[in-house]
């Protein structure tokens, strides 16, 4: 008999019953809700019936929450109104807009320590899978789930197969966790992992921070895995220790014997096995509509006429929208603005990596930095990074999914073309016919200073050099 | 929500991989309530001109009335948002049929009555040039799993649970407070083993640097 795996681990001390046909009923540890939970709320309405547990609801304003100053429209205001009034009338604790520990849900429940290993963790958002780094079974929901979630506490779901991506090696210098998650997405497509929980394990792995973990899980869904997630060490006990919800005294020492208990046996057997080696991996930018479409930043805009079938129409008609010719080289492609932000990098961290590249350098192009949480917000000027983005003629905005998801009014225009540090480079998701290009915060920040994609390791040269 | 057995209607091709949801649905029309309906946001951003006149060419607006779309692989990939399911649904479609879905965007399809119907990718490419002259009628019968248009039947792949699902309109609510004493033993038995399921505020959250300018 083989061992058991992470996901079988976090699975069987979730499941209340099995059915006969497989589905699981499992237990919610977690339920996180944000303004466009409106719909979930709605139908319980509907029904009459109370949240069954606000004590494990949290609500927060995200996705709508303004940057700057007040909401850009009635309705945005209304959204965001809207979730107040929910978890009020419901009795859940909700991080508002004037609470300081507002910010991307993704980022405030581990900063709040409400994100601990072992737990499952729902919330009605595809990049729900950033919190598997801490080795918890989480995964988005649509808003039927949620509303179920709302009234019941629990969660109906099969078991997904399991695939281990192992990473040898390690990230050279200016590569980092995005660029890994990118790397991989590109080699097995945008639903290489569909059907999958992945586990991300390997030196490479292991060597990330607790953050670097989140943006590499956060990225699970844009390879179509609805589960990322990293067992549990040395690294996700140190993040967690005295976070405000995290356990203390005694359930610390006997949260941390359960939690050394969560790793992948050694003889544990995955139905897919990827393979990849960090030290092969290079700074990676999206070029066309989906986050397969990714490259080195060292290479050309690949050519439809190579392809076969629906991939040649299918990359022609993201060159077409993406305004770019085969063969071009990447580093060519002039852009427009720069974003730095989003679920996937908006930590302090990305924050540092981008504002190292940034100091004492001008950015050619306009853009926006938004940090991940009120949190993140202070500790980056407590630190003087928001002098060196601003010095750098950025714009240092409040937290939320801002121009990630283009939902509180902050967008890129039609036919403008970003750097982008968010996870989705698909048709429209900055604005209407906005052009997008994914990558690290260095990366980013390596382009807002020549105004055209870079390869941010020749701007550390230069550094060094200096 | 109400179950079906069969469902005929006109199909039509949408020839393109992974139509995501923000393509079903853009971000700016998802602050609307449901009660005002979704139809006329599905694929906005495809279906009209920066001016919003919509294309005369594009196949939902060739054939307003269909209500079977065709579709390649990884559809309804990325955002968990299930407006893309309602602007589906408002909009008449009841069936897509798809070579692959995201795997978000199925459960919320079969919780709407939305049958993600997977054929291979062979089959895609022949329904497809089947559909190039126009849309056709086409018949999908959930019993057999099966999908007939002119002499041609093809069989689809879907869970047997999303199967009963959908035939019989199961809304989870209602099966779930069935199990309520299970959820509330397994409850008790959880909290004790690990009483930090139940998150308690342990310290204050840090306040350095609390920032009241921004808001």
């Amino acid at each position: 008999m083989t061992g058991r795996r992470l996901l079988d681990k976090l699975w069987e001390s979730h499941e209340i019953l099995r059915r006969e046909d497989g589905t699981s009923l499992l237990w919610v540890d977690r339920h996180l809700v944000h303004e466009g939970s409106h719909h979930a709320f709605a139908k319980i309405a509907e029904r009459g019936v109370p949240v069954a547990e606000p004590g494990l609801t949290f609500g927060v304003a995200d996705h709508y929450a303004p940057t700057r100053g007040a909401p850009a429209s009635d309705a945005i205001a209304r959204m965001i109104a809207t979730l107040a009034a929910n978890t009020a009338k419901h009795g859940i604790t909700c991080f508002g807009l004037d609470d300081p520990r507002q910010g991307i849900v993704h980022v405030i429940g581990p900063e709040q320590g409400l994100t601990l290993p072992g737990l499952l963790i729902n919330c009605g958002d595809s990049h729900t899978s950033t919190h598997g780094a801490f080795g918890a079974l989480a995964f988005g929901i649509g808003a039927t789930e949620v509303s179920h979630v709302l009234a019941t506490q629990t969660v109906w779901q099969k078991r997904p197969k399991a695939m281990r991506i192992d990473v040898t090696g390690r990230l050279g210098p200016g590569v980092g966790a995005k660029d890994l998650a990118l790397a991989w997405i590109a080699k097995l497509g945008a639903d290489g992992a569909r059907g999958h929980a992945i586990e991300y394990t390997g030196p490479a792995v292991r060597a990330l921070t607790m953050e670097g973990r989140m943006t590499l899980c956060n990225l699970s869904i844009e390879g179509g895995a609805r589960f990322g997630m990293i067992a549990p060490d040395e690294t996700t006990f140190a993040y967690v220790k005295g976070r405000p919800f995290a356990p203390s005294g005694y359930d610390w020492d006997r949260a941390l014997e359960l939690w050394s208990e969560l790793p992948s046996d050694a003889d544990a057997a995955f139905d897919t096995e990827v393979t990849m080696d960090a030290s092969e991996i290079a700074p990676i930018v999206t070029w066309g509509t989906t986050p397969e479409d990714a490259l080195p930043v060292t290479s050309t805009i690949p050519d439809p006429a190579r392809m076969q079938g629906s991939a040649a129409e299918r990359a022609r008609n993201a060159l077409d929208y993406m305004g770019l010719t085969p063969g071009q080289k990447l580093t060519d492609i002039a852009v427009d603005q720069v974003f730095i932000g989003s679920c996937t990098n908006s930590r302090i961290e990305d924050l540092r990596a981008a504002a190292a590249v940034l100091a004492g350098r001008r950015a050619k192009v306009p853009g926006i930095v938004s940090p991940g949480s009120q949190q993140v917000k202070a500790q980056a000027e407590a630190e003087g990074l928001d002098r060196i983005f601003i010095d750098a003629g950025l714009d240092w905005v409040g937290s939320g999914c801002s121009m990630c998801v283009a939902m509180n009014g902050d967008r890129v225009e039609p036919g403008k073309r970003c750097a982008s540090t968010t996870n989705r480079n698909f048709r429209g998701r900055q604005g209407r016919d906005a052009r997008t290009h994914l990558m690290s915060p260095a990366m980013v920040a390596a382009a807002a200073v020549t105004g055209h994609l870079t390869d941010v390791r020749e701007l550390m040269k230069e550094r060094e050099v200096a | 929500m109400s179950g079906w057995r069969t469902h005929s209607g006109l199909a039509v091709a949408l020839d393109r991989e992974n139509v995501d949801t923000d393509q079903l649905i853009p971000a700016r029309f998802m602050s609307t309530p449901r009660s005002a309906g979704y139809g006329e946001f599905l694929l906005y951003d495809l279906r009209t001109d920066t001016d919003g006149t919509p294309i005369a060419d594009f196949p939902l607006n060739a054939v307003p009335n269909a209500r079977i779309l065709i579709s390649r692989r990884n559809f309804g990939s990325g955002s968990s948002r299930e407006a893309a399911v309602y602007a589906l649904v408002d909009f008449g479609i009841r069936v897509v049929i798809a070579p692959s879905f995201g795997d978000i965007f199925a459960s919320n399809s079969v919780n709407n009555g939305l049958l993600p119907a997977r054929v291979s990718e062979a089959e895609v490419d022949a329904a497809i040039a089947a559909l190039a002259d126009g849309a056709k009628e086409v018949t999908v019968d959930l019993t057999d799993r099966t999908i007939r248009f002119g002499n041609t039947t093809l069989e689809f792949t879907l869970d047997d649970v999303w199967q009963q699902k959908l035939i019989n309109g199961w809304d989870d609510i209602d099966l779930t407070q069935n199990h309520k004493q299970a959820i509330a033993a397994f409850r008790a038995q959880h909290v004790q083993r690990m009483p930090w399921a139940i998150p308690v505020q342990q310290t204050n959250f840090r306040s350095a640097g609390r920032d009241t300018v921004s808001q």
